[in-house]
């Protein structure tokens, strides 16, 4: 089967820093792929370079058949690939319904109600709709990132990237966050996540990726790389996270 | 979980868009008002020869007014390109911007006028000479055109480096979430940065608005009519220069404490909307 992400030697520079030296990777549509690493290791550019937020200098990409080289390409493929931050970057200048309904207005080019519909539906999913006329400054950090989880889910996108969701959370709100992630796996969304919450992975990871210094070092299933990892790095790595 | 219908709104949210007044009785608005009284007792009971001045300088008055509105009115559309230019990752567009700020910032602001409205003429005609065109050979520049471009002209250089400044201070985040939604630079710009831009530059940019009133006196020097002008005019037939200019320094004052008022009033109502 023809994989929805095709990753091929891709290498990143930041000024002299090699941040990613030749990684390739291929996943599978309703795969749910989750990185680790420490920090440094090049995770979270991997995943920007899957929506192009950051360039790559060498290699390829290929996303849904559609190559990441021209800026039509990269605005066709945003729009299939949602994006979660760490920091949540909810607008917030707008109420949440906003937030939720006007890319779907600007860019999907639905009507007002049918945006609308679709908002209240997907904050029903994660579970906070009396919120919508809330403004983001009013919520607290999961409220806030369940939101920008359904703002990304309000353009119907086949691939969800989640780069360190739960990493500026209090860890009471951790939980909430995670289990909107684990229905959307549940659901057969395909999913790549950078995070080190172990308990998500083993639920959900169909494939654990430990990367280090730029490249990929090993990859497996979540039972297998955390309980037998046969590489020295990702022992050591393991040692200090779990 | 919540149990609540989507149509149900949380109550213990304030209110967002209210349209509480915004006007506040303050020690700024009392400045407005004992100058204001102080202009009237002098036209209307002192009389002679503040109320013959105040005649006199009125069409000044306008002229100030409208050269200033209509400068400040160009002043943001030129910041705005200004500002994408100097943030634009294309080099030449980049360069071309900073070129532009850097070099109208250096020169004062009476010599580009003087430039404006003495050389950029003699340029044209000089032209038209060498191109044999008739038009431009007979090229007159009109005072209130070229007063209105100089000031626009540099004006628009501190205004890009205050749209810049604006920009720069909202997260990178909001550009990475908005582009990673599909939306194009324009339109993140458009309904994302710009928005929240606006809130943090509109106190610098009311403060140049005053500034540009005060410095659109210096109109005055290439021959345009406007309120400082009219009263060296005065001056020339009738010399009072004490009268004279503590009646145009109190008009001047009265429009700047004006303005800071209203700034203060738009800010108000801005971050009450949050």
């Amino acid at each position: 089967m023809e994989p929805i992400i095709h990753i091929e030697n891709v290498h990143k520079y930041f000024g002299k820093v090699h941040a990613l030296r030749g990684v390739s990777l291929d996943i599978q549509k309703g795969e749910v792929v989750v990185i680790i690493g420490p920090s440094g290791s090049g995770k979270s550019t991997l995943l920007r370079c899957i929506n192009r937020l950051e360039e790559f200098d060498k290699g390829r990409i290929i996303v849904d058949g559609i190559p990441l080289d021209s800026a039509e390409n990269i605005n066709a493929v945003r729009t299939e690939v949602g994006m979660v931050f760490q920091q949540f970057n909810l607008f917030p200048h707008l109420s949440v319904l906003e937030n939720i309904t006007l890319a779907q207005k600007i860019v999907r080019k639905r009507s007002e109600s049918e945006a609308v519909r679709i908002a209240m539906n997907l904050l029903e999913k994660v579970g906070i709709p009396e919120k919508a006329h809330a403004y983001p400054a009013q919520l607290s950090g999961g409220q806030q990132q369940r939101v920008a989880i359904a703002r990304a889910l309000a353009m119907n996108p086949k691939i969800m990237l989640f780069d360190e969701p739960t990493s500026a959370l209090d860890p009471e709100m951790i939980q909430e966050v995670l289990d909107v992630m684990l229905q959307l796996a549940r659901e057969g969304m395909t999913m790549v996540v950078v995070s080190h919450e172990m308990g998500f992975s083993r639920n959900a990871a169909d494939r654990v990726i430990f990367m280090d210094g730029g490249v990929i070092v090993e990859e497996g299933p979540p039972s297998v790389i955390f309980t037998n990892p046969t590489q020295e790095r990702t022992k050591l790595f393991l040692s200090k996270v779990m | 979980m919540s149990t609540s219908t989507p149509a149900e709104v949380d109550p213990h949210l304030p209110t967002i868009r209210g349209n509480e007044n915004v006007f506040r009785w303050d020690a700024g608005w009392l400045l407005v008002l004992a100058a204001s009284a102080l202009l009237a007792i002098l036209v209307l009971v002192v009389g002679n020869p503040f109320d013959r001045i105040f005649r006199f300088v009125l069409d000044g008055l306008r002229v100030t007014v409208t050269v200033t509105l209509v400068t400040f009115g160009l002043v943001l559309v030129v910041g705005i390109f200004g500002a994408l230019g100097r943030l634009s990752t294309a080099i030449p567009l980049r360069g071309i911007a900073t070129l532009y700020v850097e070099v109208v910032r250096g020169i004062p602001l009476l010599v580009q006028l003087y430039f404006w409205y003495y050389a950029f003429p003699s340029i044209v005609r000089d032209l038209g000479a060498r191109w044999n065109i008739e038009s431009m050979k007979n090229f007159v520049a009109n005072p209130y055109v070229m007063a209105i471009a100089g000031l626009t002209l540099c004006y628009g250089a501190y205004m890009t480096e205050v749209y810049r400044a604006g920009i720069q201070s909202i997260p990178k985040g909001q550009m990475e979430a908005a582009r990673s939604l599909g939306m194009t630079y324009v339109q993140a710009m458009r309904y994302i940065i710009l928005p929240q831009a606006i809130r943090v530059i509109l106190p610098p940019v009311g403060n140049e608005f005053i500034t540009l009133l005060k410095d659109s006196s210096l109109v005055s020097a290439v021959a345009v009519a406007d309120l400082t002008r009219r009263g060296r005019e005065f001056q020339a037939i009738t010399p009072l220069p004490l009268h004279i200019y503590l009646m145009i320094g109190l008009m001047y004052l009265i429009m700047t404490l004006l303005s800071a008022r209203v700034v203060a009033m738009i800010e108000a109502r801005m971050s009450k909307e949050r």
